[in-house]
């Protein structure tokens, strides 16, 4: 059983994004976040002192632990926002402004 | 004809859906302003719709009741009564000398605002998971038990293939037969209240007999999915290099700590962990309402004490959907009234307010059962992030108590910086403060949610209005 056949989804065709320059697949209303788990990618930021990684916390937009880059963007809740084609995820080191 | 009187609801859950589908059926104009791109809340949250989910209630439970939300929702938007505002994000309610106005930011980015002016206020802003820290609680793939189950309900998605869920509370026995029902492993169920001290309460949780079937329920789904449960015990520490890879799991003694030896180790890639839930509460001390331990104080109305401000649902206690949609009902049907210059008759909804009655005394013995370890803070070593966000160790926490001292949650941020990052203490003012031994106290966040400065320097000239009622 997964998710997906339990809930009988029939999403829409899959499309490609970029997590680090790598590919990965996502459906169609799927977050950021979903994407990543989906993909089988826990985390996607460094914490500013320690350099700690860090993935989605409480999924529901509360605890910013799951801030990402996308398209060149930092501090992007990834539980919030939607998984779009051809978007760049890249993993937030630190502020994200760090270059 | 006179103009039809406005209402703002904040948060299409169950308390904020009952009280629109009450107000408006009364002849009121209702604004629903919730944050979601679906209504439903966290209770009803429905996968996205480009998922196409044909099945969504094999994740839900009363799904009937949804849908007779869901239907009564769409009959008053199609009828112009209700006006739904999704993806608007909340960061103030401001009082003006005719009515209230709302203040949101436009999601996801959450960058461009929005206003709605009302002449009442629905606060059902719902609440958010409580989660004690313990050594490796920040490890990717340690998630809130209700993160996990509000992925699974929007995106269809899971975190990793075996999962401990632990911690105390209702939420767990939902999140561990659902995570296994989507086809995750569940390694154990680690719950540190004590069966018998529901024996104790029998009296008050016998009275809620639909309650004990649902959890009735659970067990069976718990047996059905062969899911080990551990009772008085806890997750001492989550261990990995830069994942979640296992938990150490210990037995609790009568006073709250782990016995020496019966501590064992669980391979698990997810951790699903929560200590309860606290209600939402910003908005309503943007307003200045009375505030009742951590609860919004509302009469028996669901009025608070600022004029023209109802509140409903978790925000006045938490106590799940069934009393949200009590008291959303009770509020809904009190603001047609009084926004009608009419004093409301209580015998019109004498079936909700039982309801009330009695939801409110269930949660209260299950709260009384539900508990943390009392001794939870002595496990939490010194190397310990307790404020994820500023990376705050309990170390530092507990020097600034002990070296410098702190004798205030308050005084304890000044000096740590804990509670002073992203997420402005909401998820670590719990652990700060048992860590710190000190009170926990409500924040008092003058915003409740960042705000672009951009949007704060326009908010006087020209913010746009979206208000639609005014017709």
């Amino acid at each position: 059983m997964n998710p997906l056949d339990l809930a009988r989804a029939r999403p829409g065709t899959p499309f490609t994004l970029t997590f680090d320059e790598r590919r990965i697949e996502a459906l169609p209303g799927q977050t950021v976040a979903a994407a990543l788990w989906s993909a089988g990618i826990t985390s996607w930021r460094t914490t500013r002192d320690e350099g700690r990684p860090r993935g989605v916390f409480c999924g529901i937009g509360v605890c910013f632990d799951c801030l990402v880059t996308v398209d060149g963007r930092p501090n992007q809740r990834a539980c919030l926002v939607p998984a779009e084609s051809g978007a760049e995820i890249r993993t937030q080191e630190g502020t994200g402004h760090d270059g | 004809m006179a103009e039809r009187p406005r209402l703002a609801v904040i948060g299409a859950g169950p308390a904020g859906l009952a009280a629109a589908l009450a107000a408006a059926a009364r002849g009121v104009h209702v604004t629903l302003v919730d944050s979601a791109a679906e209504p439903g809340g966290q209770f009803y949250r429905q996968p996205a719709p480009g998922l196409r989910a044909r099945r969504p209630q094999a994740l839900h439970h009363q799904w009937r009741t949804w849908e007779r939300l869901r239907g009564g929702l769409d009959a008053h938007l199609a009828a112009g009564g209700v006006t739904h505002l999704s993806d608007h994000h909340v960061w103030c309610v401001e009082r003006e000398s005719a009515g209230l106005t709302v203040h949101a930011l436009l999601g996801p980015d959450q960058e461009r605002p929005a206003a709605v002016h009302a002449d009442a206020v629905l606060l059902a802003t719902g609440g958010y998971e409580k989660v004690l820290p313990f050594p490796g609680w920040t490890l990717p793939g340690v998630v809130t038990a209700g993160g996990a189950q509000a992925m699974l309900k929007g995106g269809l998605v899971l975190p990793g293939r075996r999962a401990v869920v632990a911690g105390s509370g209702p939420l767990l026995l939902p999140v561990a037969t659902g995570l296994a029902a989507a086809g995750a492993e569940v390694a154990a169920l680690v719950e540190s209240a004590d069966p018998k001290d529901f024996v104790r309460r029998t009296r008050a949780l016998a009275a809620q007999p639909a309650k004990l079937a649902e959890g009735a329920g659970y067990a069976a789904a718990l047996l059905r999915h062969r899911i080990p449960v551990r009772t008085r015990h806890t997750v001492v520490a989550a261990h990995g290099g830069e994942r979640l890879e296992a938990v150490s799991v210990a037995a609790l003694d009568a006073e709250g700590r782990p016995v020496p030896g019966t501590e064992r180790r669980i391979a698990c890639d997810t951790l699903a962990v929560g200590h309860g839930m606290l209600p939402h509460t910003d908005l309503a001390e943007g307003l200045g309402c009375r505030l009742d331990g951590p609860n919004v104080h509302v009469d028996d109305e669901q009025r608070t004490d600022v004029p023209g401000v109802w509140a409903a649902g978790e925000a006045t206690g938490i106590g799940g959907a069934a009393l949200s949609l009590a008291e959303g009902h009770i509020a809904g049907r009190s603001i047609a009234a009084r926004l009608a210059g009419t004093e409301p008759d209580p015998r019109a909804w004498a079936p909700a307010a039982r309801a009330r009655t009695r939801t409110r005394a269930f949660f209260a013995a299950l709260e009384g059962a539900y508990a943390p370890p009392a001794r939870w803070a002595e496990q939490v070593t010194d190397g310990t992030l307790v404020c994820r966000c500023e990376e705050v160790t309990a170390g530092a926490v507990r020097r600034a108590v002990g070296e410098l001292g702190a004798g205030d949650l308050r005084t304890v941020k000044l000096l740590t910086r804990a509670g002073m990052g992203w997420c402005q203490g909401r998820m670590c003012a719990p652990g700060v403060a048992g860590v710190a031994g000190c009170e926990l106290a409500p924040g008092r966040r003058l915003l409740a949610r960042p705000v672009p400065l951009g949007v704060l320097a326009t908010q006087a000239a020209d913010a746009p209005d979206e208000d639609t009622s005014a017709q």
